[in-house]
């Protein structure tokens, strides 16, 4: 009888912790106090990684491409990008996609990740090619690939990747997925 | 004597600028070093294959001397963009601000404007999550079927950077073997949010990305 009423006390207890916590989870009451009002206007902007740092000049037009909107970049920043990918690798013909300069420049100059609903989500993994980016994709040797390995990938060897292939820290299974901080 | 440590400093100070330039790590000026700079976006499938996860890391190249004291900016807002009809234009947001020690999330919502300026979809707030502090357990926050996080995290990047501004710089001809990681031992600030697949429409792709917004 006594462990009974015990657990009865725990179980309820644990029931008004539940509570407490959905509560706050909602945020109604508490959020509601809060001032959220006013406008937020565009600083920065991105989505496939290392595209700004790579192919825009640095300061005012690295400002200008991260206040830009993606369904505008494309016919703002297409030439600029072809420029500058022919400006690192002068002998650019394809890549291994088969795209010429204009294709892949086409693509990266409007900046969003394209992410598949279904399935494997990665940026490539030798069969998936850009359905989303999971943290432990190599994704700065793809993209050395597509701009210096040529049309079967083995052109500039010394180019094509950095020979950094993991993140020094573990990722976890479960949410967060990032690890722990230094 | 004097003008020449100046000049010497300075271009040091130049020579590091361009060294910790990354994925997007401290890509421009009005953004370096700030609450506004995004460093790196991620969007993969869940633990739980019905949801997707999408993570934007922010001030980036944080030493862990450094890490305690980076903060998230109550005036800057993390909008993770969704297109789920190829246009490249957001059919859907999901919005992350700070509001003294929690970070709230309201979305997926259609946005009530498209583009550059944004207000908060207050009537769409999904939860709230405690902001975790640097060295504890990472607090987590279930509501309506999403997860939710905000603090200190490893920056989940990897480069050898420096060896690529050496290659564009002329001074070397191609990457080591093994490379060198400019980003081992260096942390982000991330706010991570994992969604239900059905909350983002019924389209098989979507368009993502990530922006930051500054209250005017």
């Amino acid at each position: 009888m006594k462990t009974y009423k015990i657990s009865i006390v725990t179980m309820s207890l644990l029931f008004a912790a539940t509570l407490l916590v959905s509560c706050d989870n909602n945020g109604d009451s508490p959020a509601a106090s809060l001032d959220f009002s006013g406008t937020y206007v565009q600083q920065d902007q991105m989505a496939r990684p290392a595209i700004n740092t790579v192919f825009i000049a640095s300061g005012a037009p690295k400002d200008a491409f991260n206040t830009a909107i993606p369904s505008a970049m494309g016919a703002s920043y297409q030439s600029v990008f072809q420029s500058r990918l022919l400006a690192l690798n002068s002998g650019y013909t394809t890549n291994a996609l088969g795209q010429t300069a204009a294709q892949l420049t086409g693509l990266l100059a409007t900046d969003v990740l394209g992410v598949k609903k279904t399935g494997t989500t990665t940026f490539f993994d030798g069969t998936n090619v850009l359905t989303g980016r999971a943290l432990a994709d190599d994704v700065i040797d793809v993209e050395l690939l597509l701009i210096f390995g040529g049309p079967s990938g083995t052109s500039n060897p010394r180019l094509t990747k950095d020979n950094v292939n993991a993140n020094d820290k573990a990722f976890t299974a479960s949410f967060p997925y990032l690890a722990a901080a230094w | 004597m004097k003008k020449t440590r100046m000049v010497v400093g300075l271009s040091l100070v130049a020579i590091s600028g361009l060294v910790f330039m990354a994925a997007d790590h401290a890509d421009a000026p009005a953004v370096t070093g700030n609450a506004s700079d995004i460093t790196d976006v991620y969007a993969f499938q869940g633990q739980d294959t019905n949801n997707m996860v999408f993570v934007v890391n922010t001030q980036g190249l944080l030493t862990p001397g450094a890490t305690a004291m980076a903060a998230f900016n109550e005036n800057v807002m993390v909008e993770i963009n969704i297109d789920n009809t190829g246009d490249n234009v957001e059919d859907l947001v999901i919005q992350a601000i700070k509001r003294d020690n929690k970070m709230y999330f309201f979305g997926p919502v259609a946005p009530g404007t498209t583009g550059v300026n944004s207000m908060v979809k207050t009537n769409a707030m999904a939860g709230s999550v405690d902001i975790s502090q640097y060295g504890s357990t990472p607090i987590i926050a279930t509501a309506n079927g999403m997860k939710f996080f905000a603090g200190p995290r490893d920056d989940p990047f990897f480069f050898d950077l420096g060896q690529f501004k050496a290659i564009l710089g002329g001074t070397a001809t191609g990457f080591n073997s093994p490379g060198t990681d400019t980003f081992a031992g260096t942390n982000v600030l991330s706010t991570i949010v994992e969604v239900p697949k059905s909350l983002l429409g019924t389209s098989s792709t979507i368009n993502v990305w990530a922006e930051t917004k500054k209250k005017q």
